[in-house]
């Protein structure tokens, strides 16, 4: 009966953004995103918190190595978007806006492709979930598994 | 149904070391966790318990009641302690966050009364925490 545990760990990044639609005028734009429509945009300190479930391997005592989670993090998340405009990123740059929301789902998915490839010596870890805080007063959950996280 | 959580700290001293291996082998695998002089955390506990209401007192679990069986069961036992040597659950399984989850949930389990265990949560600190829910595969 090997026991399955969660798994967390909290990644921290720092960017700019602008929420705007290129198709509506500045003042429409205002309208829309208020304060955060400003053209020269503003940043945050984002916490991101991932959630990885699977057995606990007797020799290791762990679900997953933490080095190797860390460094799938790092290549996928932190590089990509520390102390960056996320307005310049590819995936933003055209009509996905840059809000957490949909931050969120481009930082889940290249989680759980990452952690795909470390699921190859432990085909049971699974992503279950991203959090990601925009300040401390917002944040943004997207559950990955297909059953409803356990809170 | 009401999920009541009520925290815990402990301070501990653990390092990490699989027998069956070399010492170059545990270096590889658990880095500094490795070194056999250990090194110590402070540890953040939530247990969380369901139940319902109680309507005469309105709790769901009394909470000094709840704090002295957390007492007794995990802080008494590991608070400024080694957990590889002096706690007897980690003579043949390895301190990890994961691992110390599942043994706080077996010290609790069916001990409070009036209220299932949910939730064990473990914080080694403040960016890396384990959850345990009893499950197991």
């Amino acid at each position: 009966m090997t026991p399955i545990a969660h798994f967390s760990r909290r990644y921290r990044l720092s960017a700019s953004h602008r929420l705007f639609i290129a198709s509506l005028s500045d003042q429409q734009n205002a309208q829309t995103f208020g304060k955060c429509a400003n053209p020269f945009g503003h940043g945050h300190n984002y916490t991101i918190e991932v959630t990885v479930s699977g057995p606990i391997d007797p020799a290791t005592g762990m679900v997953v190595d933490l080095v190797a989670l860390d460094d799938v993090a790092k290549r996928e998340v932190i590089d990509r978007w520390d102390h960056t405009n996320l307005n310049n990123d590819p995936h933003f740059s055209g009509s996905v806006v840059p809000s957490t929301e949909n931050f969120v789902y481009e930082v889940e998915r290249v989680m759980r492709e990452g952690i795909a490839k470390l699921a190859q010596h432990n085909p049971r870890l699974q992503l279950v979930r991203v959090r990601i805080e925009e300040t401390s007063n917002n944040s943004f959950d997207l559950i990955s598994s297909g059953e409803m996280t356990k809170f | 149904m009401i999920f009541l959580t009520r925290k815990a700290e402990f301070s501990s001293s653990h390092f990490y070391r699989n027998p069956a291996w070399s010492g170059e082998e545990n270096l590889r695998r658990f880095g500094k966790c490795a070194n056999i002089n250990g090194h110590g955390h402070n540890y953040t506990l939530e247990v969380t318990v369901a139940g319902e209401v109680d309507p005469v007192t309105g709790f769901v679990v009394d909470l000094k009641l709840l704090k002295d069986i957390l007492e007794q069961e995990v802080v008494s036992v590991y608070d400024h302690r080694h957990l590889n040597y002096e706690v007897p659950e980690f003579k043949d399984a390895i301190p990890t966050t994961e691992n110390i989850a599942v043994a706080i949930w077996k010290r609790l389990d069916g001990k409070i009364p009036n209220a299932k265990l949910h939730r064990v949560r473990v914080y080694e600190m403040p960016d890396l925490f384990a959850d345990y829910y009893g499950e197991t595969a």
